[in-house]
């Protein structure tokens, strides 16, 4: 992905160029100084790859570099097509993305067609276009589920707004495999004539932020909240409300009280001030269903203050004890969706967590809990309901997480222990003391991480190993 | 059919039901192909320009009552249960259901409970304010969508008070469109021994574009014997006698028009939970003209 980035430089200077023509003059832009665009090229595989187009196998997230190929003894149209070939379960999955050196603008289309056809009927966990790592893969658009029957068939990728679509290297990418014992595998998958179309009966537009939903949420100051559930549907040609997941930055996110809450195109609302507010979002002059009011009271309480002496405790995150040592609370698994940010002014800083499925906090050394007993934690919560995962890992003496990729559990040397946090109070903080039992019981001289899974919206503190 | 300059447009799609219904025309098209190949290629698609009446919906409110009443209710009191094609709406002439408003006669499919019936909606008819033997018929419309959903600009031929029925006294569809199929039209005639799923049909096709989201103009021009139909400046489909398989019922009595929004029923199959409602058909004119 690294090699997608000379060409906006280019288009960089022709926006400062204009500016400074617009400052020094005070003339009206003439005719002539028109922005530079990206060509208007839709096709992404005809016959070849088209123009500039490149193949990103996905593989540290492990996927196989070797299953896609380009073939010619099955095309729907032409002399050839692209075939992927998806592994049993266990043994990795197709996942690419396929990038143009120069971008495109895409914005005189209205979808991304293809025809398709599989060896068995099997249902496509995810394809669509937008990975562009130079733009934060902003414009990111998902189909999910697609059913791809065994006969060649034309499938329709709206574009949730293509106006913002001026310069995108991420034509296609698509990530297929077995994700548990008995789902499809070891199959084959065929595409073909994939390109961005003006089909002129892509209509009735229908966002929807929250999954449609009308939410409530009491927050304090300074947290932050993310807008989930973003998806654009449009009814197609063939009567089908065809739905997709959209980024964020395809929305206009709108504030009914600016000095309480404000939202950013990456659909991050900061709370920045005491009262009522009403966050909405449109695409393209169409009002997004659901929403989310923010009743904001100002600053979050602190968590009850430790009252162990140092000398019984060693600290990961906790302004009341020097930490035993750095972590990185936000590790970066892949598939994780989590947002991390540390909260709070200095001496009462809070891990606040939003849009959790799975997480860390990784230990920079291992903690030696031998002489140990308990881990403390305080967790905050804001709905009604919610659940939290802790798992203690303690990484063993080659000092490696190792987690089996398609169990979860622990690998090689590795132990863990395993508990949920329930019967939250919320708005108010409650406090566990979580036993060092189950497979830690007898390992814990090399506790290396916490896994942090559930939620998916919570906040941490005093996070702290003891003995009493 | 020699006054009908027909030449082949290039995106002029459709598909045939009838294939017999076109042969006919085919040698026709190849002659107008032939001697006007050097000329632009558009169709003479009406003939007939004496305005004879115009509703404009200029006026808001309810329709205008010297052009337009209402059939009311599921049916059973004109003794078609559920119109004869099971439809799954109560009729009614409430603001809710019909009403002009800026230029345009909106007729709304609503989802509540009304009168037994889970939906409501309105039908308009000129029987007894006005109908005509031959003439062309139009209305410009923009159609609702989603599955479930069946709009229609159609007529029927007087009944002689209730002397004789249907389909004797025969039927013009000159729009029906199924919701879910929002880029499709199709245009029919129901006569004896062609009625129902045996009337003699023809759909046509929108290129890159929809029903529901423009205005399109729909019609037919009818003259003894024949019953031209068209979407836009588009003539797709020429009915004749040589084409019903029975007796051609179109010569010898006036028709007047109707303009619904059905829901649900035989014909379009019943709406989802994917239809969303409430849906508005707009009617920005009818229009009906003599040779």
């Amino acid at each position: 992905m690294t090699k997608i980035n000379n060409v906006f430089s280019k288009n960089h200077w022709a926006v400062l160029l204009l500016f400074f023509a617009i400052t020094s003059c005070e003339r009206e832009l003439s005719d002539e100084a028109v922005f530079a665009e990206f060509p208007a090229n839709g096709d992404v595989f005809t016959d070849a790859f088209s123009a500039g187009l490149d193949y990103f196998p996905f593989v540290g997230e492990g996927a196989d570099p070797e299953a896609f190929s380009v073939v010619t003894d099955e095309v729907f149209e032409g002399n050839a097509a692209m075939r992927f070939d998806v592994p049993s379960f266990g043994n990795g999955f197709v996942g690419a993305t396929f990038n143009t050196t120069v971008k495109r603008n895409l914005t005189g289309y209205d979808a991304l067609t293809f025809y398709a056809k599989a060896s068995q009927a099997a249902t496509l966990n995810d394809v669509g276009f937008g990975i562009d790592g130079d733009i934060n893969n902003k414009y990111l658009t998902t189909l999910s589920g697609l059913e791809i029957s065994t006969n060649w068939k034309k499938y329709v990728i709206p574009i949730p707004d293509a106006s913002k679509l001026i310069g995108e290297a991420g034509l296609f990418w698509l990530a297929e495999g077995a994700s548990f014992d008995g789902d499809e595998g070891g199959y084959t998958l065929w595409f073909d004539e994939v390109r961005f179309e003006n089909l002129g009966t892509i209509a009735q537009s229908d966002p929807a932020i929250f999954s449609g939903q009308d939410l409530t949420q009491q927050s304090f100051t300074d947290s932050s909240i993310i807008i989930s559930g973003l998806t654009q549907t449009y009814n197609l040609a063939s009567g089908i409300n065809q739905t997709v997941t959209t980024a964020p930055s395809y929305f206009t996110f709108s504030s009914s009280d600016t000095g309480v809450a404000i939202v950013d195109e990456l659909g991050v609302i900061s709370v920045i001030g005491e009262g009522t507010a009403l966050i909405t979002a449109i695409i393209d002059g169409v009002e997004a269903r659901g929403s989310i009011q923010i009743n904001a009271t100002g600053g979050l309480q602190s968590a009850p203050a430790p009252t162990l002496p140092q000398a019984n405790v060693k600290s990961i995150f906790s302004d009341a004890y020097t930490n035993a040592t750095e972590i990185d609370f936000a590790p970066g698994f892949g598939g994780s969706t989590t947002e991390t940010a540390l909260v709070g002014g200095a001496g009462d800083s809070f891990l606040s967590y939003a849009n959790n499925n799975f997480t860390g906090i990784i230990f920079n050394d291992t903690v030696d809990a031998s002489a140990l007993t308990f881990m403390h934690i305080d967790v905050y919560v804001q709905e009604a309901g919610t659940e939290v995962g802790i798992q203690i890992r303690d990484i063993g003496a080659n000092q490696e997480i190792e987690t089996n990729q398609f169990t979860g559990f622990p690998d090689g040397d590795d132990k863990d222990y395993r508990t949920d946090l329930t019967n939250l109070s919320v708005g108010q903080w409650t406090s566990f003391e979580i036993p060092l039992a189950g497979g830690i019981a007898n390992q814990k001289n090399n506790l290396g991480a916490i896994i942090i899974t559930g939620g998916p919206n919570f906040i941490l503190d005093n996070i702290y190993f003891y003995t009493e | 059919m020699s006054e009908i300059k027909v030449t082949m447009k290039h995106n002029h799609l459709y598909k045939s039901k009838m294939k017999s219904i076109f042969t006919g025309c085919i040698a026709i098209i190849s002659i107008g192909l032939l001697s006007n190949c050097s000329s632009d290629d558009t169709q003479t698609v009406t003939t007939f320009d004496t305005l004879i009446i115009e509703d404009n919906f200029d006026i808001d409110g309810a329709p205008d009552p010297n052009l337009w009443g209402f059939d009311i209710g599921d049916g059973s009191d004109q003794g078609l249960d559920r119109w004869g094609n099971n439809e799954l709406q109560y009729y009614t002439d409430r603001t809710e259901n019909v009403k002009v408003e800026n230029g345009f006669l909106l007729i709304t499919a609503r989802q509540e409970d009304f009168q037994g019936s889970n939906y409501t909606s309105a039908r308009l008819v000129t029987k007894g304010k006005f109908d005509q033997k031959y003439g062309r018929f139009e209305a410009r419309m923009r159609l609702p969508y989603g599955r479930g959903m069946w709009p229609a600009f159609w007529m029927l031929g007087d009944d002689n008070d209730g002397v004789d029925v249907w389909p004797q006294i025969g039927e013009i569809d000159i729009m029906e469109n199924r919701g879910q199929e929002p880029t499709i039209i199709t245009g029919s005639v129901h006569g004896p021994g062609y009625s129902a799923g045996n009337a003699v049909s023809k759909s046509f096709i929108l290129d890159g574009a929809r029903f529901d989201t423009d205005f399109h103009v729909f019609g037919i021009e009818w003259g003894p014997n024949y019953i031209n139909y068209y979407v836009d400046n588009k003539l797709y489909n020429q009915i004749t006698p040589a084409d019903v398989d029975g007796e051609w019922v179109f010569n010898d009595r006036p028709f007047y028009m109707l303009l619904n929004l059905a829901i649900g029923g035989s014909y379009v199959g019943n709406p989802n939970d994917e239809t969303n409602f409430p849906q508005t058909m707009l009617v920005d004119y009818v229009r009906v003209y003599q040779k």
